[in-house]
């Protein structure tokens, strides 16, 4: 905790004055199940972007481009929706490029 | 200018809400409290404030309105009484973490069971660590006084602290007396606008109040209430001190009555001093070298002005209207043993007395002056 700042240098009573901060915090390290999607199947009807408690459905131009990892918890809420089945949870230890999504682990600090 | 009028405490804490005219006033009503709401509740209906009244379902429910308008920048007052009181815990707690100066008058009474609707201070002493700044009043004049200097001190930057003005349920609540008042430009005056440091309704500067606060930053808040409630002391003497200067009645931490020389000093809260009192002049009369100290301010604790004013005493009984539950004692006679640590050698018998509103008649408080120890006495209890 060495660069967490001192109690004369934070606001009064736990308030944050920053807006818009949940951003800066990471908690894609909840997750133990991974939403993955086959876009050889999906036909980016957008109800994964519609219904993502988080936000974390990545949208271009309309279509559905992928996830957002640092914040999605792996509800599992677009996998249950998606009329084309084209979702699916897969156990994070399994997931290809877990390594990457396991970094999140340690970035659990507010902005 | 002072007017002078014959007002019940609740009356007279009604009076002072009326002139303070609070933006927001959430509150359910309790007995001893009822009248004082009530009263409010007229002045609302008559135009006299502009106050918005909240009749809310619960005083679980008033604590949190109390806290959603002062966080969004209102100035927000409401009152209750014992269960009442033990309903709101929760959000009490929360009012002064927060750090939200909600005054909130607490007019004492006995917590249930069994049920007692009378004074004792088992009410605010069960909060007494829950970090808002109590100051108790003798009589309706201090019921007053206090409730318009609480504005001041909850809201000055140095503080940002709620604060509890208390009085005694039905010995003072319900009793008349001559009391003074200010016209209401002085205390309009007198109390000035709250001016926020980040009211929620400031859109153009968007703020979160009451975020997750783990290991990383808890403890640093608390310690930013701590040293509030230190600095408190010099707003509380200071506000005190001007208000005095106002009104001719100038306030402190307590009122030392007689103490000077005294061997045997009587230490206690609210409406007892004034039976304390009398019979001190009594015994003075007798011969003896007695005094007592009326605390007004028990949250902070003045602790060293404590010791300073009554350590030389021979012998001296803390009188508590609330029992522990320790097997020891009562919360004030523990706290004043404390600060007499290591700077007095003074015999100290702990007294409880007046619980679910026994009363306290002068003979009892003649039996007071007589205890010794140092232990623990319930005194006007039947064995």
């Amino acid at each position: 905790m060495a660069d967490e700042k001192g109690y004369r240098d934070i606001p009064l009573g736990g308030l944050i004055l920053e807006a818009g901060n949940a951003v800066g915090y990471k908690t894609g390290g909840w997750r133990t199940y991974r939403p993955q999607v086959d876009k050889g199947t999906c036909t980016d009807c957008l109800q994964c972007w519609l219904l993502c408690p988080d936000s974390c459905i990545d949208v271009e131009d309309g279509r559905m481009t992928g996830y957002d990892y640092d914040h999605c918890k792996g509800c599992g809420i677009c996998a249950h929706i998606c009329p084309a089945k084209a979702i699916s949870m897969v156990l994070e230890t399994d997931a290809p490029g877990a390594a990457d999504a396991r970094g999140c682990f340690g970035s659990k600090k507010k902005a | 200018m002072n007017r002078i009028v014959a007002l019940t405490g609740n009356e007279a804490a009604a009076e002072a809400m009326r002139q303070i005219d609070p933006d927001v006033v959430p509150a359910y009503p309790i007995t001893p409290q009822t009248e004082l709401m009530h009263k409010f509740a007229e002045f609302v209906a008559d135009g006299l404030v502009k106050t918005e009244m909240i009749l809310v379902e619960s005083e679980h429910s008033a604590m949190s309105a109390a806290v959603g308008a002062c966080a969004a920048g209102a100035r927000v007052m409401t009152a209750t009484s014992a269960n009442g009181l033990a309903l709101m815990w929760e959000i009490v707690y929360i009012a002064a973490s927060l750090r939200l100066p909600v005054v909130m008058t607490v007019v004492n009474r006995a917590l249930s069971g069994p049920i007692n609707i009378h004074c004792d201070h088992s009410d605010t002493m069960g909060c007494r660590d829950s970090g808002w700044i109590q100051l108790y009043g003798e009589n309706p004049q201090e019921a007053y006084d206090n409730i318009l200097q609480a504005v001041r001190i909850a809201e000055h930057p140095d503080v940002l602290l709620p604060v509890m003005p208390t009085f005694d349920g039905f010995i003072i609540s319900h009793t008349i007396e001559r009391l003074e008042v200010l016209e209401d430009g002085e205390v309009k005056h007198y109390v000035g606008e709250r001016k926020p440091l980040h009211p929620l309704l400031d859109v153009a500067h968007p703020v979160t109040y009451g975020p997750l606060d783990l290991q990383d930053y808890y403890f640093e808040h608390k310690k930013q209430q701590a040293e509030a409630m230190v600095r408190a002391r010099e707003v509380v003497r200071a506000v005190g001190r001007e208000y005095g200067a106002l009104t001719g009645r100038e306030y402190g931490f307590f009122d030392a009555y007689r103490t000077g020389d005294a061997e045997e000093i009587v230490v206690c809260l609210g409406s007892a001093a004034g039976t304390m009192k009398a019979v001190a002049d009594a015994l003075r009369g007798e011969g003896r070298k007695v005094g007592v100290l009326k605390l007004r301010m028990f949250r902070p604790f003045p602790a060293d002005e404590i010791a300073e004013a009554i350590g030389r005493a021979k012998r001296i009984v803390v009188l508590d209207r609330a029992e522990g539950f320790n097997a020891v004692g009562g919360p004030l006679g523990a706290e004043v043993k404390a600060a007499l640590y290591g700077r007095s050698s003074a015999e100290v018998v702990n007294c409880i007395y007046g619980l679910g509103g026994r009363d306290l008649s002068p003979e009892l408080a003649r039996a007071a002056f007589d205890l010794s120890g140092p232990r623990t006495v319930h005194l006007g209890v039947r064995e």
